[in-house]
């Protein structure tokens, strides 16, 4: 920003150069994002009008502008619908533990990882634990579904090992829940670290240095140092995460879900696919739908405020 | 000094043992699979498999690129990466390049960019966009599974904070020879962020190439299947008729699912190096800008 207004004032102090010509009339510029408000217009605005579905009991045949309005009839169905209160809670259930798991972890994985002072060692390592991010939940189900079946490795190894009976992984509602938050930290730990790692490279090493001078020891100086020095950026990802707590991850639990466990399993998201697109329950799936996204707008507004309330964080 | 330290030394050990662990620990499952892959049907099949292969065999890889519906969701898939990441690239760095001016050149920036950021935060959810590809008469097309995500705000926000850390000094001298925003945008800003944009193109790709919902929902035609979609029958929901019945008459699903597996994963492994030298640097302009 600085520079910008330096740059500004030196050009307005030249007299030989036209502004007119150096800085075109900013026609230019809004053709330029133009493709970009088209496609957004189209494919993101034209899909937000059609939410009032929600209000209306919508039949493919007569169109938005032609199915009756009915109010507030499905989302009083929604909250009398005990079916709905169970989904609610499997949904904030996963995505809090959710985050709070790739929150602790990633950032115990980092400090571990910042000891390591062989750099080929941590790259290797590194490489490993990020790979899974990339790999799509299609892949990764297919894993596990095959991982952990009755006869997969995991079982055999239960029982070779330890003498356990075959564990239902994806058929019983409690360990399916397990499988779930275990699976999505194995996605995406390593991936998380990044940022802490980043944190952690740009602390000062000149508190090191004085720490070592009073003889501090090396647990000592992560207590001391490393941890206060994480605060601020623990508490950005822990804010800016407020978001999602209604996000349990479509893909997920889409990809390894059975009728068999839709008491502990099934989300929001999923129930909204199956009610919409399988049922035909336009107006009702949006309604649910729509009931999330507002829950989800609020909070993340308030998240990114608080976010940059504590610590200045800004996204443009 | 710590290092010296006898404790210190033995937690090195011990730690350098354990994240060690860890991270093969985080590939052991893909290994298996692709053990099993390799594997003739009777020991995978009776689960003998472990982390080597028995009976190793091709077979599984040689009845998948045998079968005519994998080469054409093969194909589209191809399509989607390659046509949806071009189109992509293109209208996001373009617009980024106009958000990235100040509001005192470009009065309507501010407006621009709330108009984007909404999107982010709200939107009509799966029914009104599955009506509007309906409406819109993109069913079963390529299209439908490149136009709605084409312009992603965050890759905007992403590519417009890195335009601003061009020095604006080589704009202004490009003005002053008489070149316009365009001729700015193509000849000054994008060989100058050419490893930015490469980090977002890759993404993009890599984004094409997973995506499996927009196919299940939108794609009714087999033979305009994306290969994620098409795999997500066969891994997930374990359906074998796309296959034919004859070619597949003593396989074992199980060597054939783990074939599909590491088919559909082996091009992400193909650009993981290139991705993982590029992200670390793109993940943290999005994330400590500034």
């Amino acid at each position: 920003m600085d520079t910008n207004t330096v740059q500004q004032v030196t050009l307005e102090d030249t007299p030989r150069i036209k502004r007119k010509s150096s800085y075109k009339q900013p026609w230019m510029l809004h053709f330029m994002v133009l493709p970009a408000v088209v496609f957004v217009f189209i494919f993101s605005y034209v899909p937000m009008s059609g939410i009032v579905m929600a209000f209306q009991d919508y039949k493919a045949a007569l169109g938005i502008s032609g199915s009756p309005w009915v109010g507030l009839k499905h989302f009083r169905y929604m909250f009398e619908n005990e079916y709905f209160l169970q989904i609610t809670w499997n949904t904030l259930f996963f995505a809090c533990t959710k985050i709070l798991m790739n929150l602790i972890i990633p950032f115990i994985f980092a400090l571990l990882l910042n000891e390591v002072r062989n750099t080929g060692l941590k790259r290797s390592i590194q490489t490993l634990v990020y790979l899974p991010h990339f790999l799509s939940w299609v892949i990764l189900a297919g894993i596990l579904i095959d991982l952990l079946a009755q006869t997969g490795l995991v079982n055999q190894m239960l029982t070779h090992l330890f003498g356990i009976k075959p564990i239902f992984f994806l058929g019983d509602g409690t360990w399916f829940r397990f499988t779930i938050i275990f699976s999505d930290v194995w996605k995406e730990f390593g991936f998380n670290t990044i940022v802490f790692l980043a944190a952690l490279a740009g602390i000062n090493p000149a508190l090191y240095e004085a720490a070592e001078v009073d003889g501090a020891s090396r647990l000592k100086q992560t207590f001391h140092i490393t941890i206060p020095s994480l605060v601020s950026i623990i508490v950005v990802v822990g804010t800016l995460a407020l978001g999602n707590v209604l996000n349990a991850n479509f893909d997920q639990v889409f990809n390894l879900y059975t009728p068999l466990i839709y008491k502990q399993g099934d989300i929001i998201d999923t129930f909204v696919y199956r009610q919409g697109l399988l049922s035909g329950q336009f107006s009702f799936a949006t309604a649910v739908s729509l009931f999330k996204s507002m829950i989800s707008l609020t909070l993340i507004v308030i998240s990114y405020r608080l976010a940059y309330k504590i610590a200045g964080y800004r996204i443009f | 000094m710590y290092h010296k330290a006898l404790s210190y030394r033995v937690f090195t050990v011990f730690n350098n043992v354990l994240l060690t662990t860890t991270a093969i620990a985080c590939l052991l499952p893909l290994f298996h699979l692709l053990m099993v892959s390799f594997s003739s049907t009777a020991p995978a099949n009776s689960g003998l498999v472990t982390f080597w292969p028995i009976g190793f065999t091709l077979e599984a890889y040689a009845k998948t690129f045998n079968n005519a519906n994998f080469l054409s969701s093969l194909w589209v898939s191809v399509q989607r990466t390659v046509i949806g990441t071009a189109l992509a690239m293109f209208v996001n760095a373009i617009a980024a390049y106009a958000l990235a001016k100040d509001t005192r050149i470009f009065r309507a920036r501010n407006i621009y960019l709330w108009y984007f950021v909404v999107t982010m935060l709200f939107t009509g959810g799966l029914i009104p966009n599955y009506i509007l590809i309906l409406k819109l008469g993109l069913m079963d097309t390529l299209m439908a599974l490149i136009l709605p995500g084409l312009v992603t705000v965050y890759n905007v926000i992403l590519l417009l904070n890195f335009f601003r850390t061009v020095p604006k000094d080589l704009e202004e001298s490009a003005f002053i020879d008489g070149a316009g925003y365009f001729r700015s945008f193509i000849s000054i800003y994008l060989p100058i962020s050419l490893p930015a944009l490469a980090t977002i193109a890759l993404f993009t790709m890599v984004g094409h190439w997973n995506a499996y919902f927009d196919g299940l929902i939108y794609i009714k035609e087999s033979k305009n299947l994306p290969l994620a979609s098409f795999m997500q029958t066969i891994i997930v929901q374990a359906d074998m008729t796309k296959f034919d019945p004859v070619m597949v008459a003593n396989m074992s699903p199980r060597t054939i699912r783990a074939s599909q597996i590491f088919i559909g994963a082996l091009p992400i492994l193909a650009v993981y190096p290139f991705l993982q030298r590029f992200f670390v640097k793109g993940v943290i302009i999005g994330a400590v800008k500034e």
